[in-house]
């Protein structure tokens, strides 16, 4: 628990005991399980990118964020912002993990009476931060976010995760632009990239690349990992904290990690599997033998 | 109406903006290049801490007020309505509608009189694309001292705003400002045969017109409806109960503004006869902005010719 002092004493929520890289991978591979479960009960959503990123969302959710699931208004935590709002239900299991609502709750993703819509709902769900679905915007309302934390002197950093195909989003570099021009030292951007897209490979569809030095040239202090590396992840982030101005790590990640028929294949980007596709991608998570 | 001298109502958003940052440290201020003309110059000068240009980039813009907002700001966003509605629609409708965000989209520039700039740079479609947003209150004030109120009274109110500004100096027609913008539809002169409802720089036309009508012998009942959305059903159906019929004006297209607010509430409560005067479902051109509204037929004499024209073809 925080000891209200500032900088608080990390971490975090676990009791204070912070989790190992072997506990952390587990909790990713935790998440990779509920988002094939939620998408293929829902029988739709988007499981690659959810799956490309967990290993992100779980580092932050479970080691580096200071947060209160039982708070989840508590004005002095830190800021998970998914500006990707169609990688959902990776957040989603994150939140439940968490604590924020019942496990239950997942499986009724996007169905009628569920507070777990399709994009995130800032107003439906505990714990998330802002609506997000329309894609480019997100890092323009954390930057905005993130001014508004510092007018009020208040501790948290804002962690923003972003796709590569996203970064083909004019919006986004209107964001990345007004970021350095306001010196924020308290946003990290993270781009899971996957370096795949709806119609394909991002560099056949509008080659983003080099997202690094595109960071660089814009102000920002950028770093690119394995993202799937979770001790490298953690570091990362970790590093991002203390940087001078906004920093940018670039992700590099397989969309649909950790189900070999997922793997780097594009269909996978908004299909639900089948019962029987589910339940094979679940025995590959959970390192079952075929 | 007031003998004092005609001022625009985007200074009185300058003005009003600059005292709400005087009574609340919760209000930041956002432009985009366009603080100048705009008049949210002076708020950025006297808070510079809590004043955001974004440069030439209206959708980060609208999102980084929503970002302010979700931080418990109450931002006031201002650019020309072209930009703010057109450019950047889809930012306020997922960004800020949706999720109800308390950001003032306050656009200065509406309509026609943005004049030389020509169509490029004139509004005749923010309404109507405000208007059907959900969450989203739609406000065109008619004249300075309104405008002061209105931005004043925003600052209370819940979940989006849009107020829209114009470029030309307009008559004062409230001597002082009101205290806030009430039900939304003011009754400035009474009549009996014909219900004129009028927003922004209409209104002070439309008691123009109204006044010549009168040496006509035939009673026009004026009306600002300076909400457009949620509209004062109220006020706008007793007007029409009682007159039997009516004409709508206003600086903007004759498709999704005003003219089909009013519509729908005659549609639903008492189906009379209403002429419309607008826009007419074509683009602005260059031209100084009285020409332009000869040309576009937005004259007081061209709302006597339609008031005429509905009282005549009108089975009441």
């Amino acid at each position: 628990m925080s000891t209200g002092t500032f900088p608080p004493a990390k971490p975090r929520f676990f009791g204070g005991t912070p989790l190992d890289i072997q506990e952390l991978n587990e909790k990713a591979s935790l998440l990779r399980q509920e988002v094939v479960r939620m998408v293929a009960e829902a029988g739709s959503g988007h499981p690659g990118g959810s799956l490309s990123s967990a290993d992100i969302v779980a580092a932050l959710y479970f080691q580096v964020m200071n947060h209160r699931p039982d708070d989840p208004k508590w004005p002095e935590r830190d800021r998970f912002i998914l500006s990707k709002g169609h990688c959902a239900p990776v957040m989603y299991a994150a939140l439940a993990h968490s604590g924020y609502f019942p496990l239950c709750d997942l499986l009724n993703l996007r169905k009628i009476d569920c507070h777990l819509q399709g994009h995130p709902d800032m107003n439906k769900t505990p714990g998330v931060e802002i609506s997000s679905g329309s894609l480019g915007q997100g890092l323009s309302t954390a930057v905005g976010v993130a001014l508004s934390m510092r007018l009020d002197g208040l501790p948290g950093h804002v962690f923003v995760l972003t796709g590569d195909g996203e970064s083909q989003e004019g919006e986004i570099w209107e964001a990345v632009m007004a970021a350095a021009h306001f010196g924020l030292d308290n946003i990290t951007v993270i781009v899971d990239a996957n370096g795949l897209q709806i119609d394909g490979f991002t560099k056949d569809v509008m080659n983003v690349e080099p997202l690094s030095d595109k960071y660089e040239s814009f102000g920002w202090t950028a770093r690119t990992v394995d993202g799937h590396d979770m001790a490298a992840v953690v570091d990362a982030l970790e590093w991002s904290r203390g940087v001078a101005g906004p920093a940018a790590i670039v992700a590099r990640t397989v969309k649909g990690k950790g189900v070999s028929f997922m793997e780097n294949e594009a269909g996978w980007h908004g299909k639900a599997p089948s019962v029987e596709e589910a339940a094979r991608a679940l025995r590959e998570l959970r390192g079952e033998e075929e | 109406m007031s003998e004092q001298k005609p001022r625009a109502t985007r200074e009185a958003y300058g003005e009003a903006l600059l005292e709400l940052g005087r009574r609340h440290d919760d209000v930041v201020a956002l432009d985009a290049d366009l603080a100048g003309s705009t008049k949210s110059a002076a708020f950025g000068k006297a808070f510079p801490d809590r004043f955001f240009n974004a440069g030439v980039a209206e959708a980060n813009m609208m999102n980084m007020a929503a970002g302010l907002a979700v931080g418990g700001k109450i931002p006031y966003a201002s650019t020309f309505a072209v930009f703010a509605t057109g450019r950047a629609f889809d930012q306020i409708r997922q960004g800020i509608a949706q999720p109800n965000l308390p950001v003032r989209v306050c656009a200065s520039h509406g309509g026609l009189t943005v004049g030389e700039d020509g169509c490029t740079h004139q509004s005749i479609e923010d309404i109507g694309l405000m208007r059907l947003l959900p969450n989203m209150r739609v406000v065109v004030p008619a004249d300075f001292n309104q405008t002061f109120a209105a931005v004043l009274e925003s600052h209370d109110l819940p979940g989006p705003m849009y107020i829209r500004t114009g470029r030309p100096a307009v008559p004062f027609l409230y001597d002082t400002p009101p205290t806030g913008l009430g039900r939304g539809a003011d009754v400035l002169r009474e009549g009996t045969d014909i219900s004129l409802f009028a927003c922004g720089i209409m209104v002070s036309r439309a008691l123009d017109a109204a006044e010549i009508l009168a040496q006509r012998d035939i009673s026009a009942e004026v009306v600002n409806v300076s909400v457009i959305k949620p509209i004062d059903i109220d006020t706008v159906a007793a007007s029409l109960e009682k007159t039997g019929c009516g004409a709508t004006a206003e600086e903007h297209s004759i498709i999704g503004g005003l003219a089909d607010a009013v519509q729908e509430v005659a549609g639903e409560l008492c189906p009379v006869r209403l002429g419309r005067l607008g826009v007419k479902d074509t683009f602005g051109k260059s031209g100084h902005p009285e020409k332009l509204l000869e040309e576009f037929g937005l004259t007081a004499g061209d709302l006597v010719s339609l008031a005429e024209h509905v009282l005549a073809t009108s089975n009441k």
